[in-house]
């Protein structure tokens, strides 16, 4: 497959990006033309079931949240590095899939050593 | 270029017609689930009740919460039904009915389909809600983390079809269905909870947990910024049911008829599949879902591709 060929398809690529956001936005610029407008304070104020609005929104969150962030990140790496791995794998035989068995039990250990740790068990 | 713009039409319209239809099926499904009838009044059996419900979203005012933050509230819509838009790029419809066979389409797929969690949490975030904020912590937690074994049982298929182009994947699939070989019936399987997970329907709903959450991410939207989060989520359901369609049940293969209704067919029965799911079963704990996805479904994914690599070197 030449150069030119994949820039082609990405071309096409680009282009349902394009209509993606015309679609919103043509969407979104009916609406604004037909809508109507009575904006008052209470209507604009953030929902809390009909209550007057305690302290900020932004408030602190459970720490496990980022944990769970952070083993995604180790997670989504070695995945990608998967793929490329699982178009070929038969080309290459049996050294990379031992090699590759290695690099995922790497990670596996590092997913029990979480486990361990209690980083699912959430309070 | 004329025919990129035809199909990108072509694309939109379908994306239009399906997700109403989609919407009207779902309240239907629900009601005779739970022994009502659900719309009858707007057409036949209610058909055109999406319609009547797109015109009302069109002309309700735009209520913005005056401490939102402006320019992420606005942009959220944008993530939520752009990705799943420009996933239709690799979709196979057909022998020759694709918009564009990428040599990588599965890749981009998962690539471009993950973009959407960024704008649940954009819209959570941006609302300066609190119900809105734990929805969208929620959702990009659950998100991510069904992600894991959602892509490693996809890399399960791309070994056995040697290729990441959606056609090739099919085209593997011209003798038999990837479903009729055992540890393509367990990828299948994970595929089928972690895609649950990643559209956040029921039993993984806790992102808009009506009950508690009174709608999570999408609290503080109304009018046609509400309407998009709706047309994204009901896209991605497509998407989802799309891919396993592709992936595990033989794409457009299929006797006799043409290749495209075969597709149509097998999508939208498994689109049936995750609505009669979402209507049954109870929505589960956060905390739950968190290991469930990474204390089960992951190590028997990890399992699932070593057997599956070493059977097909063997």
């Amino acid at each position: 497959m030449g150069q030119a060929l994949v820039i082609k398809d990405y071309a096409f690529v680009g282009l349902f990006f394009v209509f993606g956001i015309a679609f919103v936005a043509s969407a979104f610029i009916v609406s604004w033309l037909l809508r109507p407008r009575a904006p008052n304070p209470v209507k604009t104020s953030a929902y809390e079931c009909g209550e007057v609005l305690k302290g900020c929104a932004r408030v602190q969150f459970n720490v496990s949240y980022y944990l769970v962030a952070l083993l995604f990140v180790i997670f989504d790496i070695e995945v990608l590095f998967l793929v490329p791995w699982a178009v070929v794998f038969r080309e290459m035989g049996i050294v990379s899939y031992i090699e590759m068995m290695i690099f995922i039990a790497i990670l596996i250990f590092g997913l029990i050593y979480a486990w361990k740790r209690g980083v699912f068990e959430w309070q | 270029m004329l025919m990129m713009l035809i199909a990108g039409i072509a694309v939109l319209a379908f994306i239009s017609a399906s997700a109403m239809f989609l919407i009207w099926w779902e309240r239907k499904v629900s009601a005779h689930i739970q022994s009502r009838f659900g719309p009858m009044r707007v057409g036949w059996h209610g058909v055109l009740q999406p319609i009547a419900d797109a015109v009302k979203l069109l002309l309700k005012e735009d209520i913005r919460p005056a401490e939102a933050d402006k320019l992420v509230w606005w942009l959220a819509p944008f993530f939520a039904v752009v990705p799943p838009v420009m996933a239709f790029a690799a979709i196979p419809f057909g022998k020759s009915l694709i918009p564009k066979d990428l040599n990588v389409g599965i890749l981009y797929i998962m690539a471009i389909s993950s973009v959407c969690v960024i704008g649940i949490f954009m819209a959570g975030w941006g609302s300066n809600n609190k119900y809105s904020l734990l929805g969208g912590m929620r959702s990009a937690a659950q998100i991510v983390s069904y992600e894991i074994p959602m892509i490693l049982s996809m890399i399960t298929v791309v070994m056995h079809a040697n290729s990441l182009s959606m056609q090739k994947i099919v085209e593997a699939q011209s003798r038999h269905w990837n479903i009729l070989h055992p540890n393509m019936l367990l990828a299948a399987l994970v595929y089928t909870i972690a895609a649950t997970a990643e559209v956040n329907r029921a039993p993984f709903d806790i992102p808009e947990a009506e009950s508690e959450l009174v709608a999570g991410f999408h609290t503080e939207y109304s009018g046609m910024k509400f309407a998009m989060f709706f047309i994204g989520e009901y896209t991605n359901l497509f998407i989802i049911a799309a891919i396993s369609t592709t992936l595990f049940f033989g794409g457009w293969h299929g006797p006799f008829l043409p290749p495209v209704v075969w597709f149509l067919s097998k999508t939208y029965l498994c689109i049936f599949i995750w609505m009669w799911v979402r209507w049954t079963f109870p929505r589960a704990r956060v905390d739950q879902l968190m290991a469930f996805a990474w204390k089960v479904l992951t190590p028997i994914a990890f399992v699932n591709l070593a057997i599956t690599g070493w059977l097909l070197l063997k």
